[in-house]
C-alpha cells in the first residue's frame, strides 16, 4: 500500500502558498468530480484547493515525505497500489496524458514550473527524516528530566571540557552526519587511553558538542585518524606530565571553503572552524576515550591549547610551498597536520630587514625549546607572519633556505649544552654528545614552518613540540581530508 | 529532552552515587543542622558518639530547613569536610 492509502487512482499534493497550486484549482475540481478516486493532499491549508471536498489535512508533512514530493503540484497515478507515473508542476500534455482526460485544463497556459515542497524547505527534511524516516541510532539515549537544566546535565555527566557544549539531540547529530559521506557506523580506530572504538556517529555527537557545522565532519574525521595513526601516540600524547596537546594544521582549499581563519589572530579565538574542530578532537578523546585530567590525563600544567588548537596555513598569502607539499601531497590537496605541542611563544623583530638578521632572530626564540639546554627532544613549529614573510621573499629565501639556515644556526655547541655547563644541572648528558663538537636542537624533519598570520607586525611565533618526539614520543603526522 | 550519549558508553546510564568510606576514623565528618525543632538534640548526640570514635567533627546549621543551603555555606562544607551527615526530618 502507498503512504496515501489507495490503490488506484490519483494522488494530488499542493499547498495554498504556490500560484502554480493555485492556477491549477479548477483542473482539480474537475478530478475529483470525476469517475476515478482521488486523494488531495495540502500542506498548508487544508481548505484548499478551494471548492474541493474532503481534501487530506498534510501540515504534519508525513504524506509528503513519504511520497518523496520535492515540488508542488505533484500528481501520481497509483496501480494495483503502486505508484506508477507522476508528473510535477503544471504541464498540460503531461497531466492529459496521466489522466486520460485530454480536454483537462481547457484555457490553462500549457506549462507553468511547480514550487518547492513544504517537506524539502531547508532545516525541515531532516525534522522529518528523525520523525518518520526511521534513522538508526547505535548510541545510547539520554533522557534529561523535563525540569534539569540540558547545560547542566551534560556538565553533570562530565560530558563537558569546563565549556558548555551543544546538546547532541538526534536532529543534530542527523545533521552533523549529512556533512560525510562516511556510513555511521563505521569505526574509526580504537581511542586511547580506554581504547573503545570511536564510531563515525560518536564523533558526530562530540562533534555537535564541540559547535562543529557538518561541513567540518571531513576535517574532524582526519584530525581523528591523525590522531588514531600510530606514530602520532595519542595515548602518550594524553597521559604525559609534560603540556601537549593535538594541534591540528590545515591545508588546502577546504580551509577558506570551511571559512577557516589563517590571517589575522589565526592562533586565537574567534573562528568557529578553528575553535571546534580541535574542541571536537578533544571531545572524543575526553568522552570516548576517557582521557581526563588528573585521570589518565597526567599534565602537570597542560596549556590552553588542550580546549582546542587548530588553524589553517595562510597559502593564498604566501610564496612559499605550503606545509602539505613540505610533507608530500600534491599542489592544492586538503590535508590535515596533527602535531603535538604546546602553547605560543611570541618572537618580536621588528628590526631586522635581513634574512639573515631574521633567521637568527628565530633561531635564538626556537633555541628555547623545552630549555636553552636540551636538543633532540622536542619537534617545533614555526608560524612564521606575513611581514616577517616578505623579508625573505624579497632575497628569494624560500622555506628549504630557511629551514637549512636555521638548521646550521642550531647547532648547539656540545660545551654549551652539556649537563652541568653554566652552572645549571639541565642539558644533555655527556654519553649522549660523544665527542660530538655540536649536537642539533632539533632532531631531522623536527621543525615545522608555516605562513599564518595578520597583514601588519612584525611577529612569528614558535609553538613547542611534546618533549618526548619521534618514535619514542609523537611523530606530526599529516593526512588526506576526504570529502 | 533525549540526547545521544557521546561516551563509550561503559558506564551505566545511572550514575552511581559516591562510594561512602569504609571506615569513618581519621576523616573529618560535618554535621549539618538544617533547623528543624530538635534537630539539635540528635546532632549533639551524635557528635558525642563521633568524638568517642576520635572523629574530628564540625557543626554547621543551614538559616532555614525551607530552603537549600545558601551557596557560601554549602561551599564551606565541601571545602572543609571529608563527608557530611545531615538531619533531615524532626
Amino acid at each position: 500500500m502507498n503512504p496515501a492509502g489507495m490503490n488506484e487512482g490519483f494522488v494530488l499534493v499542493a499547498k495554498r502558498d504556490c500560484p502554480t497550486c493555485e492556477l491549477v484549482q479548477p483542473v482539480v475540481r474537475e478530478l475529483v468530480a470525476g469517475t476515478r478516486p482521488i486523494a488531495v493532499y495540502s500542506q498548508d491549508d487544508p481548505t484548499f484547493p478551494e471548492g474541493v471536498a474532503g481534501v487530506r489535512d498534510d501540515r504534519a508533512l508525513e504524506v509528503s515525505f513519504r511520497l518523496a514530493i520535492e515540488t508542488v503540484p505533484t500528481l501520481i497515478r497509483l496501480e494495483g497500489g503502486r505508484e506508477v507515473e507522476r508528473v510535477v508542476g503544471w504541464q498540460r500534455d503531461e497531466w492529459r496524458a496521466l489522466t486520460g482526460l485530454n480536454s483537462l485544463g481547457e484555457g490553462l497556459p500549457d506549462w507553468r514550473p511547480g514550487c518547492g515542497s513544504k517537506s524539502v524547505e531547508p532545516g525541515i527534511l531532516d525534522e522529518l527524516e528523525i520523525k518518520y524516516g526511521q534513522v538508526p541510532f547505535q548510541a545510547r539515549r539520554i533522557e534529561i528530566g523535563e525540569h534539569e537544566d540540558e547545560f547542566e546535565a551534560m556538565y553533570s555527566r562530565g560530558w563537558s571540557d569546563g565549556l558548555p557544549t551543544v546538546p547532541p539531540t538526534r536532529l543534530r547529530v542527523h545533521r552533523m552526519l549529512k556533512g560525510t559521506a562516511r556510513d555511521p557506523g563505521d569505526v574509526l580506530g580504537l581511542l586511547p587511553p580506554d581504547l573503545q572504538p570511536l564510531t563515525v556517529e560518536k564523533l558526530a555527537i562530540n562533534a555537535v558538542m564541540a559547535g562543529c557545522a557538518p561541513e567540518y565532519m571531513p576535517v574532524v574525521i582526519a584530525a581523528v585518524e591523525a590522531a588514531l595513526s600510530e606514530p602520532f601516540n595519542m595515548h602518550g600524547v594524553l597521559a604525559t606530565t609534560m603540556f601537549c596537546g593535538p594541534i591540528a594544521i590545515v591545508n588546502g582549499p577546504i580551509a577558506r571553503a570551511i571559512g577557516m581563519n589563517s590571517r589575522g589572530n589565526a592562533l586565537g579565538q574567534g573562528n568557529r572552524a578553528n575553535a571546534t574542530i580541535g574542541r571536537a578532537l578533544q571531545l572524543c578523546v575526553r568522552n570516548v576515550g576517557g582521557g581526563r585530567p588528573q585521570g589518565v590525563d597526567r599534565s602537570t600544567l597542560g596549556t590552553p591549547g588542550k580546549y582546542t588548537f587548530c588553524f589553517a596555513e595562510d597559502e593564498a598569502g604566501s610564496c612559499w610551498e605550503p606545509l602539505s607539499v613540505e610533507r608530500g601531497f600534491a599542489q592544492g590537496s586538503n590535508t590535515l597536520t596533527l602535531f603535538a605541542g604546546d602553547g605560543v611563544h611570541g618572537i618580536v623583530d621588528q628590526q631586522s630587514r635581513t634574512p639573515e638578521s631574521l633567521a637568527r632572530t628565530f633561531a635564538l626564540s626556537l633555541r628555547g625549546v623545552n630549555h636553552w639546554k636540551l636538543a633532540q627532544g622536542a619537534d617545533a613549529i614555526l608560524v612564521v607572519s606575513p611581514e616577517h614573510e616578505r623579508t625573505f621573499k624579497a632575497a628569494g629565501w624560500d622555506k628549504a633556505r630557511l629551514r637549512q639556515e636555521l638548521e646550521t644556526l642550531l647547532l648547539l655547541p656540545a660545551e654549551e649544552v652539556v649537563r652541568g655547563a653554566g652552572g645549571i644541572a639541565e642539558g644533555v648528558p655527556a654519553a649522549a654528545l660523544g665527542d660530538r663538537k655540536t649536537v642539533p636542537k632539533f632532531r631531522k624533519g623536527g621543525l615545522l614552518i608555516v605562513r599564518a598570520g595578520g597583514d601588519a607586525g612584525m611577529f612569528s611565533a614558535v609553538i613547542a613540540g611534546w618533549g618526548a618526539s619521534g618514535p619514542i614520543g609523537s611523530t606530526p603526522v599529516t593526512v588526506a581530508i576526504k570529502e | 529532552m533525549e540526547l545521544l550519549d557521546p561516551t563509550s558508553e561503559i558506564s551505566p546510564v545511572r550514575r552511581a552515587r559516591k562510594v561512602p568510606p569504609d571506615k569513618i576514623a581519621g576523616l573529618t565528618v560535618g554535621l549539618l543542622d538544617i533547623s528543624k525543632p530538635r534537630g539539635n538534640i540528635f546532632l549533639d548526640r551524635i557528635e558525642q558518639r563521633l568524638a568517642d570514635k576520635g572523629v574530628t567533627v564540625k557543626r554547621y546549621k543551614k538559616p532555614t530547613f525551607t530552603r537549600p543551603a545558601p551557596n557560601d555555606l554549602s561551599q564551606k562544607i565541601a571545602t572543609e569536610v571529608d563527608l557530611v551527615i545531615e538531619g533531615l526530618a524532626d
